[in-house]
Protein backbone atom coordinates (compact mmCIF):
# COMPACT_ATOMS: atom_id res chain seq x y z
CA UNK A 1 0.00 0.00 0.00
CA UNK A 2 1.43 3.58 -0.89
CA UNK A 3 -0.68 5.91 1.83
CA UNK A 4 -1.43 3.13 4.78
CA UNK A 5 1.16 1.72 7.05
CA UNK A 6 -0.43 -0.77 9.34
CA UNK A 7 1.44 -0.74 12.59
CA UNK A 8 -0.93 -3.61 14.07
CA UNK A 9 -3.09 -6.00 12.16
CA UNK A 10 -6.27 -7.62 13.72
CA UNK A 11 -4.93 -8.86 16.26
CA UNK A 12 -8.27 -8.62 18.43
CA UNK A 13 -10.20 -10.92 16.29
CA UNK A 14 -7.11 -13.01 16.50
CA UNK A 15 -7.59 -13.22 20.27
CA UNK A 16 -11.09 -15.19 20.30
CA UNK A 17 -9.02 -17.98 19.29
CA UNK A 18 -6.51 -18.07 22.15
CA UNK A 19 -8.53 -15.86 24.82
CA UNK A 20 -10.47 -16.79 28.12
CA UNK A 21 -7.81 -18.52 30.20
CA UNK A 22 -7.91 -16.24 32.83
CA UNK A 23 -4.00 -16.42 34.33
CA UNK A 24 -3.76 -12.68 33.36
CA UNK A 25 -2.67 -10.07 35.74
CA UNK A 26 -5.80 -8.37 37.92
CA UNK A 27 -6.04 -4.77 36.38
CA UNK A 28 -5.76 -2.69 40.00
CA UNK A 29 -2.77 -4.86 41.08
CA UNK A 30 -0.14 -3.19 39.34
CA UNK A 31 -0.08 0.76 39.47
CA UNK A 32 -3.61 2.26 38.71
CA UNK A 33 -5.87 1.71 42.24
CA UNK A 34 -8.00 4.72 40.96
CA UNK A 35 -9.02 3.83 37.42
CA UNK A 36 -9.06 0.95 35.20
CA UNK A 37 -6.92 0.38 32.26
CA UNK A 38 -6.69 -3.24 31.08
CA UNK A 39 -5.52 -2.35 27.28
CA UNK A 40 -1.66 -1.87 28.43
CA UNK A 41 -1.29 -5.31 30.12
CA UNK A 42 0.24 -7.77 28.26
CA UNK A 43 -1.35 -11.58 27.72
CA UNK A 44 0.03 -14.15 30.15
CA UNK A 45 -0.64 -16.95 28.07
CA UNK A 46 1.71 -15.10 24.95
CA UNK A 47 4.14 -14.81 27.69
CA UNK A 48 4.52 -18.28 28.52
CA UNK A 49 4.15 -19.54 24.88
CA UNK A 50 6.65 -16.59 23.20
CA UNK A 51 3.63 -15.45 21.27
CA UNK A 52 1.38 -17.30 19.25
CA UNK A 53 -0.71 -14.11 17.77
CA UNK A 54 -0.07 -13.70 14.15
CA UNK A 55 0.12 -9.49 13.60
CA UNK B 1 -16.23 2.06 14.37
CA UNK B 2 -13.51 3.65 13.43
CA UNK B 3 -11.69 6.17 15.54
CA UNK B 4 -9.27 8.75 13.55
CA UNK B 5 -6.97 11.94 14.74
CA UNK B 6 -3.97 13.88 14.09
CA UNK B 7 -0.98 14.03 17.17
CA UNK B 8 2.09 15.13 17.17
CA UNK B 9 2.28 14.91 13.05
CA UNK B 10 0.79 11.19 13.02
CA UNK B 11 -2.40 10.49 11.35
CA UNK B 12 -3.90 7.44 13.27
CA UNK B 13 -7.07 5.15 11.99
CA UNK B 14 -8.13 2.73 14.33
CA UNK B 15 -9.98 0.00 13.84
CA UNK B 16 -12.00 -0.38 16.64
CA UNK B 17 -13.23 -3.83 16.38
CA UNK B 18 -10.15 -5.43 14.84
CA UNK B 19 -7.80 -3.66 16.87
CA UNK B 20 -6.08 -2.77 13.80
CA UNK B 21 -4.04 0.07 13.92
CA UNK B 22 -2.64 2.45 10.82
CA UNK B 23 -0.73 5.99 10.03
CA UNK B 24 -2.16 7.33 7.03
CA UNK B 25 -1.53 10.09 4.95
CA UNK B 26 -3.55 13.56 4.76
CA UNK B 27 -5.61 11.91 1.54
CA UNK B 28 -6.24 8.57 2.72
CA UNK B 29 -7.23 10.63 6.49
CA UNK B 30 -9.80 12.75 4.14
CA UNK B 31 -11.01 9.11 2.65
CA UNK B 32 -11.70 7.13 5.55
CA UNK B 33 -13.21 10.32 7.72
CA UNK B 34 -15.97 10.92 4.22
CA UNK B 35 -16.64 6.71 3.97
CA UNK B 36 -16.68 6.49 8.12
CA UNK B 37 -19.83 9.39 7.39
CA UNK B 38 -22.11 7.61 4.47
CA UNK B 39 -20.95 3.73 5.26
CA UNK B 40 -18.45 1.59 3.42
CA UNK B 41 -21.29 -0.20 1.70
CA UNK B 42 -22.71 3.09 0.31
CA UNK B 43 -18.97 4.16 -0.43
CA UNK B 44 -17.79 1.21 -2.31
CA UNK B 45 -20.83 1.43 -5.04
CA UNK B 46 -19.94 5.08 -6.16
CA UNK B 47 -16.54 6.17 -4.22
CA UNK B 48 -15.98 9.10 -6.25
CA UNK B 49 -19.63 10.27 -5.99
CA UNK B 50 -19.17 9.91 -2.09
CA UNK B 51 -15.81 11.37 -2.29
CA UNK B 52 -16.17 14.60 -4.22
CA UNK B 53 -16.16 16.84 -1.73
CA UNK B 54 -12.30 16.27 -1.94
CA UNK B 55 -12.10 17.45 -5.30
CA UNK B 56 -11.10 20.30 -4.17
CA UNK B 57 -7.94 19.30 -2.34
CA UNK B 58 -6.80 16.48 -3.89
CA UNK B 59 -6.51 15.35 -7.42
CA UNK B 60 -8.56 12.20 -8.69
CA UNK B 61 -5.49 10.16 -8.66
CA UNK B 62 -5.11 10.42 -5.11
CA UNK B 63 -8.31 9.32 -4.19
CA UNK B 64 -8.44 6.63 -6.68
CA UNK B 65 -4.70 5.34 -4.80
CA UNK B 66 -6.10 6.11 -1.48
CA UNK B 67 -9.45 4.46 -1.82
CA UNK B 68 -7.41 1.26 -3.29
CA UNK B 69 -5.93 0.88 -0.09
CA UNK B 70 -8.70 1.78 1.70
CA UNK B 71 -10.16 -1.28 -0.17
CA UNK B 72 -7.76 -3.61 0.65
CA UNK B 73 -7.45 -2.75 4.36
CA UNK B 74 -11.31 -3.81 4.28
CA UNK B 75 -10.83 -7.10 2.57
CA UNK B 76 -8.58 -7.69 4.80
CA UNK B 77 -10.38 -7.30 7.93
CA UNK B 78 -8.57 -4.35 8.99
CA UNK B 79 -11.28 -1.56 8.58
CA UNK B 80 -14.96 -0.55 8.71
CA UNK B 81 -14.76 -4.29 10.44
CA UNK B 82 -18.19 -5.05 12.02
CA UNK B 83 -18.20 -6.30 15.71
CA UNK B 84 -17.99 -10.07 16.36
CA UNK B 85 -18.32 -10.00 19.81
CA UNK B 86 -21.25 -8.57 20.97
CA UNK B 87 -22.91 -11.95 21.34
CA UNK B 88 -20.25 -13.36 23.21
CA UNK B 89 -21.53 -10.56 26.54
CA UNK B 90 -24.16 -12.32 27.98
CA UNK B 91 -21.73 -15.69 28.25
CA UNK B 92 -19.40 -13.48 30.59
CA UNK B 93 -22.43 -12.60 33.12
CA UNK B 94 -23.03 -16.05 33.06
CA UNK B 95 -19.79 -17.73 33.41
CA UNK B 96 -18.21 -19.45 36.82
CA UNK B 97 -15.33 -17.02 37.80
CA UNK B 98 -12.82 -18.21 40.07
CA UNK B 99 -10.98 -15.81 42.53
CA UNK B 100 -7.23 -15.04 41.24
CA UNK B 101 -6.62 -11.80 43.57
CA UNK B 102 -6.91 -10.65 47.03
CA UNK B 103 -6.40 -7.21 48.28
CA UNK B 104 -5.49 -7.37 51.89
CA UNK B 105 -6.23 -4.33 53.83
CA UNK B 106 -3.16 -5.84 56.43
CA UNK B 107 -3.51 -1.99 58.28
CA UNK B 108 -6.63 0.61 58.51
CA UNK B 109 -3.99 2.73 59.86
CA UNK B 110 -1.76 5.52 58.22
CA UNK B 111 0.95 7.33 59.60
CA UNK B 112 0.13 10.07 56.91
CA UNK B 113 -2.75 12.29 56.74
CA UNK B 114 -2.83 12.87 53.13
CA UNK B 115 -5.78 15.30 51.79
CA UNK B 116 -7.36 12.96 49.38
CA UNK B 117 -6.86 9.62 50.55
CA UNK B 118 -10.26 7.51 49.76
CA UNK B 119 -9.09 5.16 52.79
CA UNK B 120 -9.85 8.29 55.00
CA UNK B 121 -6.71 8.80 56.35
CA UNK B 122 -6.73 4.58 56.39
CA UNK B 123 -9.97 4.16 58.07
CA UNK B 124 -11.84 4.09 55.84
CA UNK B 125 -15.58 5.00 57.10
CA UNK B 126 -14.80 3.02 60.54
CA UNK B 127 -11.83 2.50 63.46
CA UNK B 128 -8.45 2.21 62.77
CA UNK B 129 -7.56 -1.94 63.29
CA UNK B 130 -4.43 -3.88 61.80
CA UNK B 131 -5.29 -7.38 60.51
CA UNK B 132 -4.14 -10.34 62.81
CA UNK B 133 -1.63 -12.77 61.25
CA UNK B 134 -4.43 -15.31 61.35
CA UNK B 135 -6.86 -13.30 59.48
CA UNK B 136 -4.20 -13.17 56.92
CA UNK B 137 -3.83 -16.84 56.97
CA UNK B 138 -7.98 -17.42 56.32
CA UNK B 139 -7.50 -15.19 53.42
CA UNK B 140 -4.53 -16.65 51.63
CA UNK B 141 -6.51 -20.01 52.13
CA UNK B 142 -9.91 -18.90 51.47
CA UNK B 143 -7.82 -17.36 47.84
CA UNK B 144 -6.47 -20.69 47.17
CA UNK B 145 -9.34 -22.60 48.06
CA UNK B 146 -11.86 -20.58 45.61
CA UNK B 147 -9.05 -20.45 42.74
CA UNK B 148 -10.13 -23.43 41.11
CA UNK B 149 -7.27 -24.08 38.08
CA UNK B 150 -5.50 -20.91 37.83
CA UNK B 151 -1.54 -21.47 38.81
CA UNK B 152 -0.81 -17.16 39.40
CA UNK B 153 -2.44 -15.66 42.65
CA UNK B 154 -2.15 -11.88 43.05
CA UNK B 155 -1.71 -10.78 46.64
CA UNK B 156 -1.57 -6.66 47.28
CA UNK B 157 -0.39 -5.77 50.60
CA UNK B 158 -2.21 -2.55 50.96
CA UNK B 159 -3.81 -0.13 53.43
CA UNK B 160 -3.49 2.13 55.46
CA UNK B 161 0.33 1.72 55.85
CA UNK B 162 0.59 -2.22 55.27
CA UNK B 163 4.89 -1.32 56.68
CA UNK B 164 2.25 -0.37 60.02
CA UNK B 165 1.53 -4.37 60.24
CA UNK B 166 5.20 -5.50 58.57
CA UNK B 167 5.50 -8.62 61.10
CA UNK B 168 2.05 -9.93 59.95
CA UNK B 169 2.80 -9.22 55.83
CA UNK B 170 6.40 -11.15 56.77
CA UNK B 171 3.87 -13.91 58.19
CA UNK B 172 2.00 -13.71 55.34
CA UNK B 173 4.98 -14.11 52.51
CA UNK B 174 5.93 -17.03 54.78
CA UNK B 175 2.51 -18.90 54.72
CA UNK B 176 2.12 -17.96 50.58
CA UNK B 177 5.22 -19.98 49.94
CA UNK B 178 4.30 -23.12 51.82
CA UNK B 179 0.71 -23.17 50.17
CA UNK B 180 2.64 -22.58 47.00
CA UNK B 181 4.37 -25.97 47.66
CA UNK B 182 0.92 -27.79 49.04
CA UNK B 183 -1.30 -26.49 46.24
CA UNK B 184 1.07 -25.78 43.52
CA UNK B 185 0.60 -21.74 42.92
CA UNK B 186 2.01 -18.98 42.54
CA UNK B 187 1.75 -16.59 44.62
CA UNK B 188 2.73 -13.03 43.77
CA UNK B 189 2.81 -10.37 46.37
CA UNK B 190 2.81 -6.54 45.72
CA UNK B 191 2.77 -3.96 48.41
CA UNK B 192 2.14 -0.47 48.13
CA UNK B 193 3.53 2.04 50.77
CA UNK B 194 4.34 5.99 51.27
CA UNK B 195 7.77 4.79 52.75
CA UNK B 196 7.96 6.59 56.07
CA UNK B 197 8.66 3.04 57.86
CA UNK B 198 11.41 1.47 55.20
CA UNK B 199 14.76 1.34 55.66
CA UNK B 200 17.14 -1.35 54.49
CA UNK B 201 16.18 -4.12 56.33
CA UNK B 202 12.59 -3.97 54.83
CA UNK B 203 14.45 -3.27 50.93
CA UNK B 204 15.72 -5.99 51.22
CA UNK B 205 12.83 -7.74 51.83
CA UNK B 206 10.38 -6.28 49.56
CA UNK B 207 13.16 -7.11 46.87
CA UNK B 208 13.56 -9.96 47.70
CA UNK B 209 9.89 -11.29 48.02
CA UNK B 210 7.71 -8.49 46.24
CA UNK B 211 7.03 -9.03 42.42
CA UNK B 212 6.25 -5.46 42.43
CA UNK B 213 6.94 -2.31 44.82
CA UNK B 214 4.20 0.82 44.43
CA UNK B 215 5.89 3.90 46.30
CA UNK B 216 3.43 6.58 46.55
CA UNK B 217 5.02 10.33 45.94
CA UNK B 218 3.33 12.98 43.69
CA UNK B 219 6.13 14.18 41.93
CA UNK B 220 7.44 17.95 42.90
CA UNK B 221 8.34 17.98 46.24
CA UNK B 222 5.70 21.14 46.97
CA UNK B 223 2.83 19.33 45.15
CA UNK B 224 3.54 16.22 47.17
CA UNK B 225 4.09 18.14 50.70
CA UNK B 226 0.71 19.66 49.75
CA UNK B 227 -1.45 16.89 49.70
CA UNK B 228 0.82 14.46 51.36
CA UNK B 229 1.74 15.51 55.18
CA UNK B 230 2.42 14.04 58.67
CA UNK B 231 -0.01 14.16 61.00
CA UNK B 232 2.11 17.39 62.60
CA UNK B 233 1.86 19.15 59.03
CA UNK B 234 4.76 19.01 58.09
CA UNK B 235 5.97 17.27 54.41
CA UNK B 236 6.51 14.10 53.94
CA UNK B 237 9.05 14.51 50.78
CA UNK B 238 12.58 14.68 51.96
CA UNK B 239 11.17 11.69 54.59
CA UNK B 240 11.18 9.56 51.80
CA UNK B 241 12.61 10.43 47.96
CA UNK B 242 16.16 8.91 48.65
CA UNK B 243 14.83 5.82 50.57
CA UNK B 244 12.42 5.31 46.93
CA UNK B 245 15.59 5.95 44.82
CA UNK B 246 17.37 3.37 46.83
CA UNK B 247 14.63 0.66 46.27
CA UNK B 248 14.12 1.47 42.55
CA UNK B 249 18.42 0.65 42.43
CA UNK B 250 18.04 -2.05 43.99
CA UNK B 251 15.07 -3.20 41.81
CA UNK B 252 17.41 -2.73 38.92
CA UNK B 253 14.82 -0.21 37.88
CA UNK B 254 12.36 -2.71 37.33
CA UNK B 255 8.95 -4.22 39.33
CA UNK B 256 7.99 -1.15 40.83
CA UNK B 257 6.32 1.73 40.20
CA UNK B 258 6.76 5.32 41.65
CA UNK B 259 3.03 6.20 42.12
CA UNK B 260 1.40 9.40 42.28
CA UNK B 261 -1.78 11.59 42.30
CA UNK B 262 -2.77 14.64 40.47
CA UNK B 263 -5.46 17.17 41.38
CA UNK B 264 -6.90 20.92 40.25
CA UNK B 265 -3.92 21.71 42.25
CA UNK B 266 -1.42 20.82 40.06
CA UNK B 267 -2.78 20.86 36.77
CA UNK B 268 0.42 21.03 35.20
CA UNK B 269 1.13 17.60 36.52
CA UNK B 270 3.48 16.70 33.20
CA UNK B 271 5.80 18.66 34.93
CA UNK B 272 5.55 16.24 38.15
CA UNK B 273 5.73 13.05 36.14
CA UNK B 274 9.12 14.91 34.25
CA UNK B 275 10.47 15.52 37.88
CA UNK B 276 10.34 11.96 39.26
CA UNK B 277 12.23 10.95 35.93
CA UNK B 278 14.58 13.45 36.57
CA UNK B 279 14.78 12.14 39.68
CA UNK B 280 16.26 8.85 38.16
CA UNK B 281 12.36 7.05 38.66
CA UNK B 282 12.16 4.74 35.45
CA UNK B 283 8.98 3.29 36.24
CA UNK B 284 6.17 5.82 36.97
CA UNK B 285 2.34 6.34 37.24
CA UNK B 286 0.67 9.20 38.04
CA UNK B 287 -3.53 9.39 38.05
CA UNK B 288 -5.84 11.70 38.30
CA UNK B 289 -7.65 12.74 41.85
CA UNK B 290 -10.96 10.55 42.35
CA UNK B 291 -12.77 12.96 44.30
CA UNK B 292 -15.96 14.70 44.80
CA UNK B 293 -17.40 17.94 43.77
CA UNK B 294 -17.17 19.69 47.00
CA UNK B 295 -13.75 19.31 47.35
CA UNK B 296 -11.74 21.63 46.53
CA UNK B 297 -8.72 19.73 44.37
CA UNK B 298 -11.24 17.66 42.91
CA UNK B 299 -10.98 17.50 38.97
CA UNK B 300 -13.56 19.60 37.04
CA UNK B 301 -14.90 19.31 33.46
CA UNK B 302 -13.46 23.01 32.91
CA UNK B 303 -10.05 21.45 33.57
CA UNK B 304 -10.41 18.72 30.93
CA UNK B 305 -8.81 20.73 28.17
CA UNK B 306 -5.42 21.42 30.35
CA UNK B 307 -5.20 18.62 31.06
CA UNK B 308 -5.68 16.64 27.73
CA UNK B 309 -2.90 19.23 26.69
CA UNK B 310 -0.87 18.20 29.62
CA UNK B 311 -1.00 14.09 28.53
CA UNK B 312 -0.03 15.42 24.89
CA UNK B 313 2.64 17.57 25.93
CA UNK B 314 4.43 14.54 28.15
CA UNK B 315 3.88 12.13 25.08
CA UNK B 316 5.77 14.65 22.81
CA UNK B 317 8.66 14.58 25.71
CA UNK B 318 8.70 10.75 26.63
CA UNK B 319 9.60 9.96 22.70
CA UNK B 320 11.96 13.40 22.68
CA UNK B 321 13.82 11.75 25.84
CA UNK B 322 13.33 8.26 24.17
CA UNK B 323 15.09 9.47 20.92
CA UNK B 324 18.23 10.51 23.20
CA UNK B 325 18.77 7.44 25.34
CA UNK B 326 16.85 8.80 28.13
CA UNK B 327 13.46 7.02 28.27
CA UNK B 328 11.23 6.11 30.95
CA UNK B 329 7.73 4.05 30.94
CA UNK B 330 4.56 5.97 32.06
CA UNK B 331 2.00 3.25 33.17
CA UNK B 332 -1.00 5.05 31.47
CA UNK B 333 0.77 5.38 28.08
CA UNK B 334 1.43 1.25 28.17
CA UNK B 335 -0.10 -0.10 25.15
CA UNK B 336 0.98 -3.66 24.07
CA UNK B 337 -0.56 -3.82 20.96
CA UNK B 338 0.41 -7.19 19.28
CA UNK B 339 0.54 -8.68 22.67
CA UNK B 340 -2.05 -7.32 24.55
CA UNK B 341 -5.13 -8.91 27.00
CA UNK B 342 -7.37 -10.75 24.84
CA UNK B 343 -10.87 -9.95 23.94
CA UNK B 344 -12.67 -12.16 26.95
CA UNK B 345 -10.41 -10.15 29.38
CA UNK B 346 -11.54 -6.62 27.61
CA UNK B 347 -15.13 -7.16 27.85
CA UNK B 348 -15.12 -8.22 31.05
CA UNK B 349 -12.74 -5.27 32.68
CA UNK B 350 -11.19 -5.59 35.72
CA UNK B 351 -12.67 -8.46 37.68
CA UNK B 352 -13.93 -6.26 41.07
CA UNK B 353 -16.18 -8.27 43.40
CA UNK B 354 -15.82 -11.29 41.42
CA UNK B 355 -11.68 -12.10 40.44
CA UNK B 356 -10.85 -9.28 42.86
CA UNK B 357 -11.91 -9.34 46.19
CA UNK B 358 -10.61 -6.60 48.77
CA UNK B 359 -10.31 -8.28 52.57
CA UNK B 360 -11.15 -6.11 55.39
CA UNK B 361 -9.12 -5.93 58.64
CA UNK B 362 -11.25 -7.78 60.15
CA UNK B 363 -11.76 -10.82 57.06
CA UNK B 364 -14.87 -9.20 56.06
CA UNK B 365 -15.09 -9.30 52.01
CA UNK B 366 -15.64 -6.66 49.42
CA UNK B 367 -15.62 -5.75 45.79
CA UNK B 368 -12.53 -4.02 45.69
CA UNK B 369 -10.12 -1.36 47.77
CA UNK B 370 -12.83 1.41 47.04
CA UNK B 371 -15.63 -0.29 48.30
CA UNK B 372 -14.30 -1.24 51.62
CA UNK B 373 -16.36 0.30 54.55
CA UNK B 374 -19.57 0.25 52.83
CA UNK B 375 -21.57 -2.17 54.37
CA UNK B 376 -24.29 -2.57 51.80
CA UNK B 377 -21.44 -3.98 49.82
CA UNK B 378 -19.83 -6.31 52.41
CA UNK B 379 -20.01 -9.67 50.50
CA UNK B 380 -19.18 -11.73 53.17
CA UNK B 381 -15.76 -13.00 55.09
CA UNK B 382 -12.86 -15.22 54.33
CA UNK B 383 -14.11 -17.63 57.05
CA UNK B 384 -17.46 -17.91 55.57
CA UNK B 385 -16.51 -17.41 51.72
CA UNK B 386 -18.93 -15.43 49.45
CA UNK B 387 -22.75 -15.01 51.29
CA UNK B 388 -23.93 -12.60 49.06
CA UNK B 389 -24.54 -14.08 45.61
CA UNK B 390 -26.62 -11.55 44.65
CA UNK B 391 -23.53 -9.34 44.35
CA UNK B 392 -21.10 -11.52 42.92
CA UNK B 393 -23.44 -11.71 40.28
CA UNK B 394 -24.09 -7.91 39.98
CA UNK B 395 -20.52 -7.10 39.34
CA UNK B 396 -19.93 -10.57 37.06
CA UNK B 397 -22.74 -8.92 35.02
CA UNK B 398 -20.53 -5.50 34.30
CA UNK B 399 -18.95 -5.67 30.91
CA UNK B 400 -18.44 -3.56 28.07
CA UNK B 401 -21.93 -4.21 26.74
CA UNK B 402 -23.94 -3.69 29.99
CA UNK B 403 -23.02 0.10 29.87
CA UNK B 404 -24.94 2.18 27.89
CA UNK B 405 -22.84 4.84 27.84
CA UNK B 406 -19.92 2.92 26.10
CA UNK B 407 -21.86 1.62 23.38
CA UNK B 408 -20.50 4.13 21.09
CA UNK B 409 -16.93 4.78 22.56
CA UNK B 410 -13.96 3.64 20.57
CA UNK B 411 -12.12 3.27 23.62
CA UNK B 412 -14.08 0.54 25.39
CA UNK B 413 -11.92 -1.95 24.58
CA UNK B 414 -8.88 -0.24 26.26
CA UNK B 415 -10.53 0.60 29.38
CA UNK B 416 -12.68 -2.24 29.41
CA UNK B 417 -16.12 -0.19 30.63
CA UNK B 418 -13.69 1.86 33.17
CA UNK B 419 -13.71 2.03 37.09
CA UNK B 420 -16.61 -0.01 38.79
CA UNK B 421 -16.54 1.99 41.89
CA UNK B 422 -15.67 5.26 39.85
CA UNK B 423 -19.15 4.73 38.46
CA UNK B 424 -20.79 3.76 41.56
CA UNK B 425 -19.31 6.75 43.34
CA UNK B 426 -20.63 9.09 40.18
CA UNK B 427 -23.23 7.47 38.69
CA UNK B 428 -24.88 5.68 41.74
CA UNK B 429 -25.03 3.02 38.83
CA UNK B 430 -22.06 0.25 37.84
CA UNK B 431 -23.78 0.15 34.87
CA UNK B 432 -22.88 4.23 34.60
CA UNK B 433 -19.97 6.00 33.60
CA UNK B 434 -17.73 8.53 35.64
CA UNK B 435 -17.83 10.86 32.35
CA UNK B 436 -14.88 12.96 33.60
CA UNK B 437 -12.59 9.76 33.84
CA UNK B 438 -13.50 8.57 30.05
CA UNK B 439 -12.57 12.15 28.66
CA UNK B 440 -9.30 11.50 29.97
CA UNK B 441 -9.22 7.87 29.37
CA UNK B 442 -9.41 8.68 25.88
CA UNK B 443 -7.05 11.16 25.46
CA UNK B 444 -4.40 9.02 27.14
CA UNK B 445 -4.94 6.27 24.80
CA UNK B 446 -4.85 8.35 22.01
CA UNK B 447 -1.55 9.44 23.39
CA UNK B 448 -0.31 5.81 23.68
CA UNK B 449 -1.56 4.83 20.29
CA UNK B 450 0.31 7.93 18.75
CA UNK B 451 3.56 7.26 20.60
CA UNK B 452 3.38 3.19 18.94
CA UNK B 453 2.59 4.78 15.45
CA UNK B 454 5.38 7.35 16.07
CA UNK B 455 7.78 4.63 16.93
CA UNK B 456 7.00 2.12 14.33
Amino acid sequence: MKRVKTVNGSTLKQSLKRGGCGECQTSCQSACKTSCTVGNQTCESIKLTGGTVRK
Amino acid sequence: MIHQFKQNGVNVVLDVYSGAVHTVDDVVYDVVSEIDRVGWEVAKKDSFACLSSLDNTYSRQDIQEAMDDVTELVEEGMLFSSDPYVDMAPAIGNKETVVKALCLHVAHDCNLKCRYCFAEEGEYHGKRALMSAEVGRQALEFLVANSGKRRNLEVDFFGGEPLMNWDVVRELVAYGRELEQSHHKKFRFTLTTNGILLNDEIMDYLNANMDNVVLSIDGRQEVHDRMRPTPNGKGSYDLILDKFKRMAELRGQTRYYVRGTFTRENLDFAKDVLHLADEGFQQISIEPVVAGDKETYALREEDLPKLEEQYELLAREMLAREARGDGFTFFHFMMDLSQGPCIVKRLSGCGSGCEYLAVHPSGDLYPCHQFVGQEEFRMGSVLEGVTRRDLLDRFKGVNVYSKPGCQDCWAKFYCSGGCAANAWQFAHDLHGNYELSCHLERKRLECALMMQCYRA
